[in-house]
């Protein structure tokens, strides 16, 4: 699957503007050989593979994957280091470009180390090899005589050694190594895989020196802020521009038409209309004071409450059956000693990153150059492509550090907003969304309703599972009149539900899409794993059983699912890590007055996660006091970074079960900032506590994501466990919890 | 109108409407782009600064409040300020980095005016400041740390 190449070391020294001279690898992923002839650029800002050495021993790794927050920079460049056996104060990273030749950069899904880890440990191996035959050869003595260490490769025989810097020019003349040549190293002799790298990037981030899509800056550069219909889809009916043309910094007002993507790809644009100006505040005043009527179309009456009732009312008749069920419900019921019947809910919620959409863009006649935060460089590219008509070899996507993704930097919107614009005005704009544009335009994570039904036998065993399920689908942001969930959401936690249930029913009910629906962190696990863990603490409960044994006696048996495929399900390893984070949180300890634990486990991205939530409850008043988490992601690549990772996502998680809730009226989103969209902050803040299995053996699976839907759930059964009170719709605020 | 802004010990002569907020003024009359634009109405902490050493929130203040007044960013220094850069970068605290400019100087506030703060003292300081990837019990140690590597200095 990856190829290693070299590259004229020339052209590289050209492209990277570097002029101390180096020896260049490369690793095409599953693409083309031509795609490592370097494309020749003016800029010389277009680095194009992953490892450049100089002869003063730096080395400059490439970063093919967004960085949002989940460290993947250090991650990436930690496994090349460590099989090239250099030593970690030679390396610094430099951002991708978006483009084919680095492979998949869609930085998203969890799967930027599942996928990246072994093609990037080989891109180290191969130039290992590279320095031992170059050392060889100027030692005349045989590769086997070699060995690498700590940037210096070492002649067993005499002990002499030779600074990986000095072997640039000898190296340079190696031939590329075959792809079965390379042997990657055992666990045990990992130097940074499996250990503890802080971020590269630390000194830029706390010196406000690390350049997110908004700090770009261009010579001549506009700034544009555009006005949308505050219903998705509506158009523009008349505006008086006046006001807006008078304030000061202002240079043109315009009408910016919606472009419509084809269906199936692509995300396009709302349109509306643009404020051009010389700075963003301008450009926000004028905003501000644009007097537009809308015509807000075919969602004008879109109203989430009365939806959630609509919802509510489908879940609770029979919906279209999902395949992959088994047994017979109806029977199980029939023969019941307990019925049990329960509804869930959750709200539509926006991503809302600390960085607000934004890009800047310069198109000029037959290139186009991007600056922007995106998390998939290459669809923003194929898709200004399709809409500009311009050649993707033409189009220059830079990615800059994001502000936060969690999805919503997938959808490159905003980007076809920033170059539709520079097109227009034949100028370098930089396009940026208000807070309240970026809660009330987003593509949010759906809003949903489950009802579910089990039945118990006389020994308060599981007999019956039917599970029914609404939500808009994420389809419906590529394909119009898409209104149900799709096969690919449902197999998020409810098709591969993890307990071994001898009758098991799923039905998806009917859900149309009056907003833009998009992917947030987690996806639909928030969903499944709210309904599945809520309804199995309610089933424990009336089975008069301790919640953690009913979890484990329904994960049965240890058994292993899809073992055909590269990540099966094992479910013990689900088991453990429920036992170990009982085990971290004294589970069956005396609590304080007012106290109460929840437990919540979930199976995503192919990570096993399990979480304990220690909440007090004062006068309804909800206060989250601990969280432990335990994962086991298999081989766990930087393992501080994984704790960091877990705990965000406790607190990302915590913002959900608290306070997330967009709520649309008349079609328009109710909230506008931080003021009625809370998030978590500090004084919320609990402590968190963060196990990692050892699983070194065991492929990477995800963890961005796999420690977010396990949150809500669990504070909610500690909620019942401290009260007796059962939270079954979301967020927490809207009960006056918090 | 024209103006001059002292920004970390640098003198700016500018031109912006007086009621422009501060945190445009900075970020995109002067070009420091280390404080960020979060919410725009004094809501997430993301455009901290201190202003004659007091934590002002610099998109809710007009550019006029701050002529003749020392302005701190993040591309400053002060010596909280290194005393908790050097407690983020031991606590490995930023994620995705974005707020983490007005942490620091939220915290760097907190530092100047209480000695030794308690977790209550952050709770209420650093309540004023969103981080959507969720560091905070990061950055409540790396607040302690500060206070500990201060202490050892002297």
């Amino acid at each position: 699957m990856s190829t290693i190449h070299k590259i004229d070391r020339r052209d590289f020294v050209k492209l990277l503007g570097l002029a101390t001279g180096g020896i260049v690898l490369g690793c095409s992923i599953g693409t083309d050989e031509k795609n490592f002839i370097p494309t020749k650029d003016s800029k010389g800002f277009h680095p194009n593979l992953f490892i450049h050495l100089e002869k003063n021993g730096n080395i400059t790794i490439i970063a093919s994957r967004s960085e949002m927050g989940q460290g993947i920079r250090t991650s990436l460049a930690s496994a090349i280091a460590d099989e090239l056996e250099a030593d970690w104060k030679f390396i610094s990273v430099k951002q991708a470009i978006g483009h084919e030749k680095y492979g998949n950069q869609n930085t998203d899904g969890s799967r930027s180390v599942r996928t990246q880890l072994t093609p990037m440990r080989k891109m180290g191996a191969s130039a290992k090899m590279m320095l031992l035959a170059a050392a060889a050869k100027k030692w005349n003595v045989a590769i086997e005589d070699c060995s690498a260490k700590n940037h210096f490769i070492l002649n067993k025989n005499t002990q002499e050694s030779l600074f990986f810097g000095d072997l640039v020019a000898e190296a340079s003349m190696v031939a590329v190594p075959s792809d079965e040549s390379i042997q990657l190293k055992d666990v045990k002799d990992f130097k940074f895989i499996g250990k503890t790298l802080k971020s590269v990037d630390l000194k830029d981030f706390t010196h406000g020196t690390a350049a997110y899509g908004m700090d770009i800056r261009l010579p001549n550069m506009k700034f544009a802020a555009i006005a949308r219909c505050p219903v998705a889809f509506g158009t523009l009916k008349k505006f008086n521009k006046r006001y807006a043309e008078e304030v000061t910094g202002v240079e043109t007002v315009f009408e910016l038409p919606r472009i419509i993507p084809p269906t199936g790809k692509f995300f396009g644009m709302f349109g509306g209309m643009v404020v051009i100006a010389k700075n963003t505040w301008a450009a926000f005043q004028g905003k501000t004071n644009l007097d537009i009527e809308w015509n807000p179309g075919a969602n004008a009456s879109f109203d989430s409450e009365t939806f959630k009732k609509t919802l509510t009312s489908r879940v609770h008749s029979t919906g279209k059956l999902v395949p992959g069920g088994h047994g017979n419900v109806t029977a199980a019921f029939e023969v019941a000693a307990k019925l049990i019947e329960a509804t869930y809910h959750v709200p539509f919620l926006a991503h809302s990153p600390m960085e607000v959409p934004n890009a800047t863009a310069w198109f000029q006649g037959n290139t186009i150059e991007v600056w922007a935060p995106v998390q998939d460089p290459q669809t923003a590219r194929s898709e200004l492509s399709h809409f500009f008509e311009i050649p993707e070899e033409n189009i220059t996507i830079n990615v800059t550090f994001l502000g936060g993704g969690f999805g919503r930097k997938s959808k490159s919107d905003f980007v076809v907003e920033a170059v539709a614009i520079s097109k227009k005005i034949k100028a370098p704009v930089q396009v940026v969304w208000t807070r309240e544009d970026d809660i009330q335009h987003d593509f949010y994570h759906a809003t949903s309703a489950q009802y579910l039904k089990g039945s118990l036998n006389r020994k308060g065993e599981v007999t019956g599972w039917l599970q029914r399920v609404g939500f808009p689908s994420i389809v419906s942001s590529f394909k119009p009149f898409s209104e149900y969930a799709s096969g690919f959401e449902l197999n998020q936690g409810f098709t591969n539900n993890p307990y071994l249930l001898e009758n098991f029913r799923l039905e998806n009910v009917q859900a149309e899409a009056n907003v833009r629906i998009g992917w947030m962190r987690s996806v639909v696990h928030i969903h499944s794993g709210f309904g599945i863990n809520s309804f199995i603490d309610e089933l424990a409960f009336v089975a008069k059983k301790d919640p953690i044994k009913f979890h484990l006696d329904l994960l049965g048996e240890d058994r292993i699912t899809n073992g055909d495929s590269a990540f099966p399900f094992y479910s013990k390893r689900l088991k453990n890590v429920l036992n170990k984070t009982a085990t971290a949180a004294g589970w069956g300890k005396k609590l304080p007055k007012n106290h109460g634990l929840g437990v919540a486990i979930h199976y995503s991205f192919y990570s096993y996660v399990a979480t304990i939530v220690e909440v007090s409850v004062l006068n309804k008043k909800v206060k989250v006091e601990n969280i432990w988490t335990t994962i086991d992601c298999g081989l766990a690549l930087n393992k501080d970074n994984i704790k960091n990772q877990l705990e965000g996502a406790a607190i990302f998680g915590m913002s959900i079960a608290l306070y997330g809730k967009i709520s649309m009226e008349e079609g328009a989103v109710a909230q506008n900032n931080f003021y009625d969209y809370q998030m978590t902050r500090m004084q919320d803040a609990p402590n968190i506590h963060i196990n990692i299995v050892d699983a070194m053996k065991e492929p990477p699976t995800g963890v961005g994501e796999p420690g977010v839907p396990v949150i809500a759930p669990a504070i909610c059964n500690a909620i019942f466990n401290a009260t007796g009170e059962r939270v079954r719709s979301l967020p927490l605020s809207d009960l006056g919890m918090v | 109108m024209n103006l001059n802004l002292s920004v970390n010990g640098k003198l700016h002569a500018i031109e912006a409407p007086e009621e422009m907020p501060l945190l445009w003024a900075i970020r995109d009359v002067i070009g420091l782009t280390g404080t960020k634009f979060g919410c725009g109405v004094n809501q997430c902490g993301a455009c901290s600064v201190l202003l004659n050493g007091q934590l002002t929130k610099s998109c809710s203040i007009p550019v006029s409040q701050a002529i003749e007044k020392e302005i701190l960013t993040i591309e400053g220094t002060s010596k909280n300020l290194e005393f908790l850069r050097q407690a983020w970068s031991d606590g490995n605290v930023p994620q995705c980095g974005y707020c983490q400019s007005g942490q620091l100087i939220a915290a760097t506030s907190l530092l100047d005016t209480t000695e030794n703060p308690t977790d209550k003292d952050i709770d209420t300081v650093m309540s004023a400041n969103i981080c959507r990837c969720g560091t905070y019990t990061r950055i409540k140690k790396a607040i302690h740390q500060a206070v500990a590597i201060k202490n050892e200095s002297i």
